[in-house]
């Protein structure tokens, strides 16, 4: 007969941590942009609370520049689980004047997400935030909490930080703060892409190999785009390719590949030498980009 | 896959970080853009050698002042094992981040510099390993180039350290040495040249043979009731479902518990993991698990096996370890969280303060300061369901909440 000892300690982690959410706040929500991140988040919150639903809904924050297989894969997925999907649209916080369209040849929509983020999270009182970052991203991150307090600025202090002992998860916090929660924390991305094989959870198609119009900058592969800036002397080129990583079109870089199923990706992931977010444009900008980022609430 | 949290302990300018990135880039698990960003910041400093460190120090203050301030997390895996190591800082007053690095580890690594010998910090980072029963230690005598790679000085250090192994509380705990060089690399992954008198394993080597079933503290099954779960649908109209998390031992179907505090008696009916229903619930799995009888239990409660009762009392003593700027003082009331369990704390006596570097206890004091460990006794406003932290980690412990600042002010081990 069955028992649970061949079960991966990080999932019992991971569900034990969604359980903490439902019962320690009143208005959780769950962060989801349509990558492989967040759609295991998904899973992890379908298994925490069988048979009931997941007593929280799903949130995108849409930059109106993503890939969009993501927006189809998205709608496709909250549909047949039966969840809420909040969208919130960083156009609407443009038009509002709240933030700047950035522009030249590394704009990017991705930073203005937080603005957009910060005033959902006031518009629908969110207590607590559950988001997809790993540890193993990047070192900022390293150093990131579980239950990570934000004031009601939405600001992180990294410097003053609650310690987090044994399994015991402290979301104790004030009207108007709340709490980003990161029940992945302890995956690495080949932990993440062998549970998406083993599990057999879908994602979108970008993440297999296709044929796509590309361009090529700083020795990365941009995707030729309306929403990506590109200069005159930028030759479009069309290439085999995938993407490692799922963000704003303007801020995620595509690899060559041919890897074309989960097991070849899984395959490509264990040989691969590049880190996730050497992929991320954003991030080359300086050593300290993620800090920065986080300080101001970003995700 | 195995996972194997390993916390790491040094003082300032141990070569800790340096450790790391040297395990990290012998095991080949630095990415190319790692370790080119580390080519480039070790040249923009003029150093002719790489900089491990910068793979771990991770924010723009710890850059800035060449240390580490924070736990941060490193991951990496062998094909036999995936491996976590806390990196926590070895200054004076950050005792509080290295209590919570052990707090989740099994495993630990003490550095010792080779040209410093046992110093007051290593007194401390092993009592602090030994208080939090840290099942497996590992002594790193680090920058051994800098001695001559002597056998000499390696002996006299491995003495100096069995002395204070002779002091500690939980003898059980299995202590390995190993001589290294965390910049050169000998006797990280692979075996030294420069060693022949060390016979013994590399330290990757050592972490590789580990044994979970070992290194994991085991105790009687505890099941803290997290969240109950009922569904209200129509196929599962009377579903009430106890989700949480088995500690201690397993728990298995037609199992005959009682449920805490109630005392009510009943037996499992269903295990499930997910939409899968299981015979055993083994340890550290996070289940649903259903009764025969319809019971009152909810958030906080637990169920454990007749026969195997915690102890069930609204006072007891423990040993904490005080990590807030305010102090604590006799008298001050907490919010003291047991498990998922939150209940108010009073504390009733200071008994004595202990001193970290084993030279003793300090007596006759009513308040504590920030990094101080102490003996203390607390009332609480209703009874919690403990066991003592020598029999179960998990149920012996707690942590203390301030109920202004909403801060986790202190961890406790019930003694």
């Amino acid at each position: 007969m069955k028992d649970t000892s061949h079960i991966n300690p990080l999932e019992n982690e991971a569900i034990y941590i969604m359980r903490e959410v439902a019962a320690q706040f009143e208005k959780p929500v769950l962060l989801f942009s349509g990558g492989k991140d967040s759609i295991t988040l998904v899973r992890l919150a379908q298994k925490a609370f069988y048979p009931a639903k997941i007593p929280f809904p799903l949130m995108h924050i849409d930059t109106g520049h993503n890939f969009p297989e993501t927006i189809e894969f998205r709608d496709r997925l909250v549909e047949e689980l039966g969840l809420e999907l909040i969208v919130r649209n960083v156009q609407e916080s443009i038009d509002q004047g709240k933030v700047k369209e950035e522009t030249g040849r590394y704009s990017s929509r991705n930073a203005l997400q937080t603005t957009t983020l910060l005033d959902a999270i006031e518009e629908f009182k969110f207590d607590a935030c559950i988001g997809g970052a790993r540890r193993d991203e990047e070192k900022a991150r390293a150093k990131e909490r579980i239950f990570s307090v934000r004031d009601d600025f939405g600001q992180w202090d990294e410097k003053n930080q609650r310690p987090e002992l044994f399994d015991m998860l402290n979301g104790q916090i004030e009207l108007g703060q709340n709490v980003r929660v990161f029940p992945i924390s302890n995956w690495t991305e080949l932990d993440v892409w062998s549970y998406i094989e083993k599990e057999d959870i879908e994602i979108p198609s970008i993440y297999f190999a296709h044929k796509r119009k590309i361009f090529l900058r700083d020795g990365l592969i941009w995707s030729h785009s309306d929403f990506v800036y590109q200069e005159d002397h930028e030759e479009v080129l069309e290439e085999t390719v995938r993407f490692r990583t799922v963000g704003d079109m303007s801020c995620t870089a595509a690899v060559l590949s041919e890897a074309s199923d989960i097991a070849s990706v899984v395959q490509e992931i264990r040989e691969s030498s590049i880190s996730e977010r050497g992929a991320r444009i954003d991030d080359k900008r300086s050593e300290a980009a993620m800090e920065k980022r986080k300080q101001q609430g970003y995700f | 896959m195995e996972v194997l949290k390993i916390a790491t302990a040094g003082s300032v300018d141990d070569g800790k970080s340096t450790l790391i990135g040297r395990i990290l880039y012998d095991t080949k698990s630095l990415t190319t853009d790692k370790l080119e960003a580390i080519e480039k910041t070790s040249k923009q400093k003029g150093y002719d050698y790489l900089d491990f460190s910068l793979a771990t120090d991770g924010l723009v203050a710890e850059r800035e002042q060449g240390i580490t301030i924070d736990v941060a997390h490193i991951y990496f895996s062998t094909p036999y094992k995936s491996y976590i190591i806390a990196d926590t800082p070895g200054h004076v007053e950050y005792t509080r981040n290295m209590v919570t690095g052990a707090s989740t580890s099994q495993a630990a690594i003490i550095l010792i510099d080779a040209r410093k010998g046992v110093i007051e910090q290593t007194n401390r980072h092993f009592f602090i390993n030994n208080l939090l029963r840290i099942k497996d230690v590992i002594v790193a005598i680090n920058k051994m180039d800098l001695v001559d790679f002597s056998e000499e000085i390696y002996n006299s250090i491995k003495a100096d350290f069995e002395e204070l192994m002779s002091k500690r509380d939980y003898q059980e705990q299995n202590i390995t040495f190993i001589p290294v060089s965390a910049l050169k690399g000998d006797n990280v992954v692979n075996h030294s040249k420069n060693t022949p008198w060390y016979n013994g394993q590399t330290l990757l080597e050592h972490l590789e043979q580990l044994d979970r079933k070992d290194i994991y503290n085991t105790g009687t099954p505890r099941f803290p009731v997290q969240y109950v779960i009922r569904p209200k649908t129509e196929e599962f109209h009377d579903f009430r479902g106890f989700a949480g998390k088995v500690y201690g031992g397993e728990l298995k179907v037609g199992d005959e518990v009682v449920a805490l505090p109630s005392e009510t008696r009943s037996k499992i009916k269903d295990i499930y993991y997910y939409n899968e229903k299981c015979q055993t619930a083994s340890r550290r799995s996070s289940v649903t698990i259903t009764l025969e009888d319809e019971i009152n239990v909810s958030r906080g409660d637990m169920l454990v096996k007749i026969g195997d009762l915690p102890t069930i009392d609204k006072q007891f003593t423990a040993t904490i370890s005080w990590m807030d700027a305010k102090n604590l003082n006799a008298g001050n009331k907490y919010v003291l969280q047991h498990g998922v369990n939150k209940v108010l704390a009073r504390v009733e006596n200071i008994h004595h303060k202990i001193n970290p570097d084993y030279s003793g206890i300090e007596e006759d004091i009513d308040s504590l300061k920030i990094n101080d460990i102490a003996k203390v006794t607390f009332k609480l406003n209703k009874p919690i369901f403990f066991d003592a932290f020598k029999n179960h980690r998990t149920n012996g412990s707690f942590i203390l909440i301030d109920a202004q600042s909403n801060s986790t002010v202190g961890a406790g081990f019930i003694s």
